[in-house]
């Protein structure tokens, strides 16, 4: 089988999957949808793996492995084609998200055991990774706008998986609605580019885009600002942010797949997949930069004082999506991917974390509730100990790595953005620790009808194969001072340029240690406040000042209701009323209300009076033939 | 002698048509019916259509004109049950008649047609109407719709007996 | 006197047809109405006839058979339902056969 081949099944296979259990549903027995889905997405792991196996460099020399499957909207001047692209970046993007889709469709079937829409849940998850891999595998900007459009249409069906509860509902709504108006964005930006290059694919554009001067220009400013607003959708920046802690009503293997490893990933991608772009557009990255790093600091303040354990993720995901940006924002693409790739790791690992916590307690989120559970749930514990290690930058976590150098490269552009950086690292370690002791350690402040234990082992390995990669994963990015090969730097550097950060050793170390110094006090600031076994966490009422601020999520929310939502229901109902309900029906029933009194009219011809026929007969055969005779 | 038989016949039936449809007493109309039956069949012999004469007489005649009797009978209608209309509606009938009349003369006036030939020279040698010929059409060319006519016999049989039933009650 | 055309027939015809039309108008007793019916039926079959022997053409005689034929069958059916109206109403009057009003 060629590689071609190997390529087109990729994506081929999930989709596959969702067909068959869609389709399928209860019919395939218990338990079956869920084994088809998980084998469908490691099969595409596994072919994935091939191929990287046999191109090591990820096809980057060649330029990228590429398929034209057909031609899609022949129209004329833009022909759009429905064509597959692997190069490093879009491969080692489908290898994170078939092997960490694979691991938690693996989960899924033991955290979905006892549903009964699991079919569903297990046709859904497979339409999504099918559309991200659309998305990551196209070879035009149209075919990855279908790929986005479909993983926010499968974020909607899981967020909203349990249909039956309002809130829940409303949730995916507003995700779905946040997401579209940031697609507005995006596609006003492909038709900038359609105007500006004349075609949407990437070798023609990203051709074109290289014979202009380095100076900004204007029309490419403007497009990489307006696929930046899709992006700020899709990956949840401010102002297009709240929906993510809503989206944590569907079930946690939704928020550990779509919310932390891939989809939102896919605003990072893009941006660098179109870093020819945004290298001509100075504005633009420094746009993205502020936006990352104000949405860090924002979401991790918020983070500070939640109480409901997958919003505290939630908004550490928001927090360390800004890192990412901030990375690209200052021209450090493969940083920032590689900050991606750690990031999907351990920040999985702690939603998956806290779905078998939630699963052992039976449905409990509350963190004020929980503590206690170091002895209970050992495996859990461990791996949710790795990941809180990783995400907060300690040493030899992958965590680390990433963080490190996004913070070397901001160093680079400017000691402010640093600094600024820094902070954000920190309140990551404060908020992080905050979560891990009061859910573990401690007394137990459940109400003691639980009695917790430890997951079944379709949810253990997943936690463990994750915490294994969240320790080594940081092993391929290591910074130049070590005297080791980047490895992530040198697979990337043909799609994404060379981004590394280029400092004196010295300066290196310096700032390293200052990370490392940082995340500890952290780490250790959280232990203080909250490891003493007296600690009962306040109730609602009580909460004074700048905690109560953040713990109403600085009233954004609310914000956004009276200043956008309000209208907006005004204004369609005054629609219904008057453009509808007078107009458009007025119109329907008023030709209904005249063919009626027409046809009462025409009703009285007839009389049943047979001699009055036999003449209307006799009469109409005359006229025929006079006007026959006369004609 | 031939032009003789032909006014003779049209004039016998048109005395008997309008007979018909002015008679008072039904029995009269019917009986009248069949005497314009021959005079029609009169006017076939004289076109050499010799399956028709034969035909006619049997079928319409014969058979139609008896159903027509036994049916009058049946409800012994007489001169005295037999409903009139207004004067003026008679008038408006006759005036529509003799309008269709006029109007379908004046249409085919106009109308060119190919046929020439008077009537004794057609009369005597025409050899369409004969029976062989005749049959061998009906029977070449028109064999399905002669085929369908039995099936359309034996759903009037069918009809006609249904609906001629006295339901239970009556 | 000339020679009788195919002409004479059609006046001839289209005169018993409109005798038929105004019977069927002037009376109210549907079995003279019905035979009313028949004589236009009639004409259209001298006509056929008469145009066929004029012309040569088989097909129109056999025209006549067929009409002659779906009258009959017509007469057959007509009939039972007049009579079965007359059953139910107990007249033959057209002006009671009116319980179709729209």
């Amino acid at each position: 089988m060629d590689e071609t081949t190997l390529l087109c099944l990729i994506p081929a296979l999930p989709l596959f999957g969702f067909l068959v259990t869609g389709l399928g549903g209860k019919r395939l027995g218990k338990g079956v949808p869920g084994w088809i889905a998980t084998a469908a997405t490691g099969l595409s792991f596994a072919l994935a793996l091939a191929l990287f196996i046999g191109h090591p460099d990820g096809f980057g020399a060649a330029a990228g492995l590429g398929i034209k499957l057909f031609d899609w909207i022949p129209a004329a001047g833009l022909d759009l084609s429905f064509g597959l692209m692997l190069d490093p970046l879009a491969l080692i993007m489908t290898l994170v998200i078939t092997g960490v889709g694979f691991l938690i469709h693996l989960y899924s079937v033991g955290y979905m055991a006892h549903d009964e829409g699991a079919p569903r849940f297990f046709s859904f998850m497979n339409l999504f990774v099918f559309s991200m891999l659309l998305l990551v595998l196209a070879d035009n900007y149209a075919l990855m706008f279908v790929g986005w459009e479909g993983v926010g249409l499968c974020s909607y069906l899981l967020i909203g998986f349990w249909f039956t509860k309002d809130e829940y509902n409303a949730a995916a709504v507003k995700a779905f609605v946040m997401n579209r108006i940031g697609d507005l964005g995006f596609l006003l930006g492909l038709f900038a580019m359609v105007a500006t290059f004349g075609s949407l694919s990437f070798d023609v554009v990203f051709g074109k885009a290289a014979a202009y001067s380095t100076a900004s220009s204007p029309a490419v400013t403007l497009i990489a600002l307006l696929l930046f607003v899709g992006a700020m959708g899709k990956s949840a920046q401010i102002p297009l942010y709240t929906w993510l802690p809503d989206a944590m009503a569907g079930p946690t293997p939704v928020s550990a797949l779509i919310h932390a490893a891939t989809m939102v990933t896919a605003g990072i991608y893009m941006v660098i997949r179109s870093h020819a772009l945004y290298d001509l557009a100075p504005l633009a990255l420094q746009a993205i930069a502020y936006v990352g790093l104000a949405t860090a600091i924002w979401a991790g303040l918020i983070a500070l004082s939640q109480r409901d354990i997958k919003k505290v993720l939630a908004y550490s995901t928001v927090s360390q999506l800004g890192l990412m940006f901030l990375a690209l924002g200052v021209g450090a693409y493969s940083t920032g991917y590689f900050h991606v790739f750690t990031h999907a790791f351990f920040k999985a690992l702690l939603f998956l974390g806290a779905g078998s916590v939630i699963h052992a307690l039976s449905g409990e989120q509350d963190i004020r509730k929980m503590g206690g559970l170091r002895k209970k749930l050992p495996v859990t514990y461990l791996t949710f100990l790795v990941g809180t290690l990783a995400i907060s930058g300690i040493p030899p976590f992958a965590g680390f790595f990433s963080k490190d150098a996004i913070l070397a490269a901001a160093f680079e552009k400017s000691p402010l953005l640093w600094g600024l950086g820094v902070f954000a690292a920190l309140l990551t370690a404060v908020y992080m620790g905050r979560l891990f002791i009061l859910v573990f350690h401690g007394q137990g402040r459940g109400s003691g009808k639980v009695h917790p234990h430890e997951s079944p082992w379709t949810m253990t390995l997943p936690l463990v194969l994750l915490a294994l990669g969240s320790t080594f994963a940081g092993f391929l990015g290591l910074p130049a001072v070590f005297g080791l090969p980047n490895w992530m730097e040198d697979f990337l550097a043909p799609a994404a340029g060379p981004s590394a950060a280029r400092l004196e050793p010295g300066t290196e170390w310096l700032l390293m240690g200052i990370s490392v110094a940082v995340a500890l006090s952290g780490l250790g600031f959280a232990l203080w406040k909250y490891g003493s076994k007296r600690v009962v966490p306040k109730e609602d009422k009580k909460v004074k000042g700048l905690v109560r601020w953040s713990l109403e999520r600085f009233r954004v929310d609310e914000l956004y209701d009276t200043a956008i939502v309000r209208p907006l229901f005004a204004l369609s109902a005054w629609i219904s009323a008057v453009a509808n309900d007078r107009f458009v029906d007025g119109a329907v029933g008023r030709t209904a209300a005249l063919v009626a009194w027409a046809g009462g009219k025409v009703r009285l011809i007839q009389t049943g009076n047979t001699v009055f026929y036999l003449f209307a007969m006799t009469l109409g055969v005359i006229v025929i033939a006079a006007v026959a005779a006369l004609g | 002698m031939i032009s003789l038989a032909f006014y003779g016949l049209t004039a016998l039936l048109f005395a008997a048509a309008l007979l018909v449809i002015l008679s008072k007493n039904p029995m009269s109309s019917v009986l009248w019916m069949v005497v314009a039956f021959f005079a029609i069949t009169g006017h076939y012999v004289l076109l050499n259509a010799q399956f028709l004469v034969v035909v006619n007489l049997v079928v319409y005649a014969g058979a139609i004109m008896v159903l027509f009797i036994y049916t009058v009978m049946l409800l012994n209608l007489s001169k005295d049950s037999e409903p009139r209309r207004s004067l003026l509606v008679r008038l408006a009938g006759i005036a529509s008649g003799g309008l269709l009349l006029t109007v379908l003369v004046g249409a085919l006036r106009r109308s060119q047609e190919a046929a020439t030939g008077d009537l004794a020279q057609v009369g005597a040698t025409s050899l369409v109407g004969l029976v062989k010929p005749l049959g061998l059409v009906l029977f070449r060319d028109f064999l399905l719709p002669f085929e369908l006519s039995s099936a359309l016999f034996l759903a009037a049989l069918v009809g006609a007996v249904a609906l001629g039933k006295k339901e239970a009650g009556d | 006197m000339g020679g009788i055309t195919l002409d004479h027939y059609i006046y001839l015809s289209v005169a018993l047809f409109a005798v038929g039309v105004t019977g069927v108008l002037i009376r109210r007793n549907i079995l003279v109405m019905i035979m009313g019916i028949e004589l236009m039926l009639n004409a259209v079959n001298l006509l056929l006839a008469a145009t066929s022997a004029y012309r040569g053409d088989g097909e129109g005689q056999v025209f006549v058979f067929f009409i002659m034929l779906v009258a009959a069958a017509e007469i057959a059916v007509g009939l039972a339902i007049i009579t079965m109206i007359y059953r139910n109403t107990g007249s033959i009057d057209v002006k009671d056969y009116n319980r179709l009003k729209g």
